[in-house]
């Protein structure tokens, strides 16, 4: 059978500078996989090649096994493949109503529409009218998740989206993605938070430099060999 | 009742000026380009206006059904041909490939046209005029020319402020890679936002060919002329570019009120000073 999502070989660039060396990574239909890591080790890299905004060789990403690696962004998200990018990103020109309608521009049909958005998000319909930078930390979150949800997406890539939110919060975040993945979409998460990662995956890997270091099921894991792949000592 | 009728006309001039302005500040808000050849395709415009005009007979005013959408289509076929290539980081490549750009369609249209200037003529509407009273007059394509600045600017709002599209201009111009992310087509948004902008200043250019006489050379000055009303108005703020337009407008009525020699100088000088009381503009609305 083939992955939701495969990638074999990935490298990507930032100029001259190397930053994913061959990286195998698959996600199946319905999975949750978590990535973890150094900061540095390549895991928004990885989120942003994917999505296609870094250059890949065509054959080296497949999706529902199409080679994608070449698509430009637009193209992917339209194929169902939705990130919400690491520190947000909110349109702060935009309402947080016209942030969450940005996802319409996908064109993608499916279950989510801005009531759904809300049910999940109660706050954000509060706060609609609102300029999205008027929002806390927490809601600006719940904004982003709810903008990439708008575009209907089969996979759902996650980058920190704990990062610099109070434990409470991270807390409120993380509770809607059970609700999204039962929905039928598939999740990659990316977090620093390994406790965190652990507890939502079915399947977790480690990067370090670039590199996959570790690739397994979260119950099989020991602190030790997580510390291995992490740090590398 | 000269100077109250001159500062009347001057107002109503000043939405010729909102008009190239839009048009730049359309350019310049959603993708930050600078076009420098923004005055030579508003006489590029004129020019089209003219050979549309000569060649089937149409009043200057009816030619706009040939010339905005052929000027809109040039704007996108400009966008993804060749200015999309010159965005990304550095300031410097529109810069350059639009001041060239002001070079060559100048030196076309001098070898195509000559260098006599030209003019369109629209008839007793030119100078036909609506009286007030015994000695205070407004002249009906002044005003036309205002009331046509209000309403282009009010579309414009409305397609930025509340259309799929406008969102799309809006979160390019926050942050493309991001908005890419969801679907829009950076290209493509691009080259709608200058098709957008050829469309509105060629507008602007008919009525202007109908007010004045224009020339190849004619273009540098618009573009001065476009890029201090949006100053004035301080970036971002198309009702504000209005006023800026208005305030220039007003300025020129009163230098040439003082002095016929002074009308230019006047508007600069305007500019000068609120670069030096407001340098953000009167209405500015961008925050960074």
């Amino acid at each position: 059978m083939t992955a939701l999502l495969a990638t074999s070989g990935l490298t990507a660039f930032y100029g001259d500078f190397q930053a994913l060396f061959g990286v195998d990574l698959a996600v199946e239909e319905g999975e949750a996989v978590a990535i973890i890591g150094a900061n540095g080790a390549g895991k928004s890299t990885l989120l942003r090649t994917i999505c296609g905004l870094l250059p890949a060789p065509s054959d080296r990403i497949r999706y529902r096994g199409a080679a994608i690696g070449s698509l430009s962004p637009a193209d992917i998200v339209s194929r169902g493949i939705a990130l919400v990018p690491e520190g947000r990103k909110l349109f702060p020109s935009l309402s947080v109503e016209e942030n969450l309608l940005m996802g319409q521009q996908s064109g993608r049909k499916g279950p989510w529409n801005l009531d759904h958005v809300y049910t999940l998000f109660p706050i954000l319909k509060e706060r609609r009218r609102q300029a999205s930078t008027s929002l806390s930390g927490g809601q600006q979150q719940m904004a982003a998740i709810g903008r990439a949800l708008m575009t209907n997406p089969e996979l759902l890539l996650c980058d920190e989206i704990s990062l610099g939110l109070a434990p409470i919060v991270i807390r409120d975040v993380y509770g809607a993605l059970p609700g999204i993945r039962a929905g039928g979409t598939s999740l990659v998460v990316v977090e620093q938070d390994i406790n965190r990662a652990l507890a939502l995956a079915d399947r977790v890997y480690c990067l370090q430099e670039g590199r996959v270091t570790l690739e397994a099921k979260p119950a099989s894991l020991t602190r030790e060999q997580i510390k291995l792949a992490y740090f590398g000592v | 009742m000269d100077w109250i009728n001159g500062i009347l006309q001057g107002a109503l001039i000043g939405g010729l000026y909102a008009l190239f302005a839009a048009g730049l500040s359309l350019m310049f808000g959603v993708m930050r380009l600078v076009n420098i050849a923004h005055g030579d395709l508003i006489v590029f415009a004129a020019y089209l206006g003219l050979v549309v005009v000569q060649t089937l007979g149409l009043s200057p005013f009816v030619s706009l059904v040939i010339v905005v959408p052929t000027m809109f289509v040039l704007g996108y076929i400009l966008q993804r041909g060749l200015l999309n290539f010159t965005l990304g980081g550095d300031i410097l490549p529109p810069l350059l490939v639009t001041f060239g750009l002001s070079i060559i369609i100048q030196n076309a249209l001098l070898e195509g046209f000559s260098a006599d200037s030209q003019k369109l003529q629209a008839g007793n509407f030119e100078t036909a005029s609506l009286h007030i009273s015994d000695q205070l007059a407004i002249g009906w394509f002044p005003f036309v020319i205002f009331l046509t600045a209000v309403a282009v600017i009010a579309l414009l709002e409305l397609l930025i402020y509340r259309t799929a599209l406008g969102r799309a201009f809006r979160a390019t111009s926050d942050d493309a890679d991001t908005a890419r992310l969801y679907g829009v087509r950076n290209r493509h948004v691009y080259a709608l936002a200058t098709a957008l902008s050829l469309a509105v200043i060629s507008i602007a250019a008919i009525f202007l060919a109908v007010r004045v006489n224009f020339d190849p050379a004619s273009g540098p000055a618009r573009l001065l002329y476009a890029f201090e009303a949006v100053i004035i108005g301080g970036l971002g703020s198309l009702w504000g570019t209005l006023a800026g337009g208005v305030v220039l407008g007003v300025a020129q009525a009163v230098g040439a009120q003082l002095n016929p020699g002074w009308e230019s100088l006047a508007g600069h000088l305007a500019f000068l000073a609120v670069l030096i009381l407001r340098p953000r503009g009167l209405f500015p609305k961008l925050v960074d």
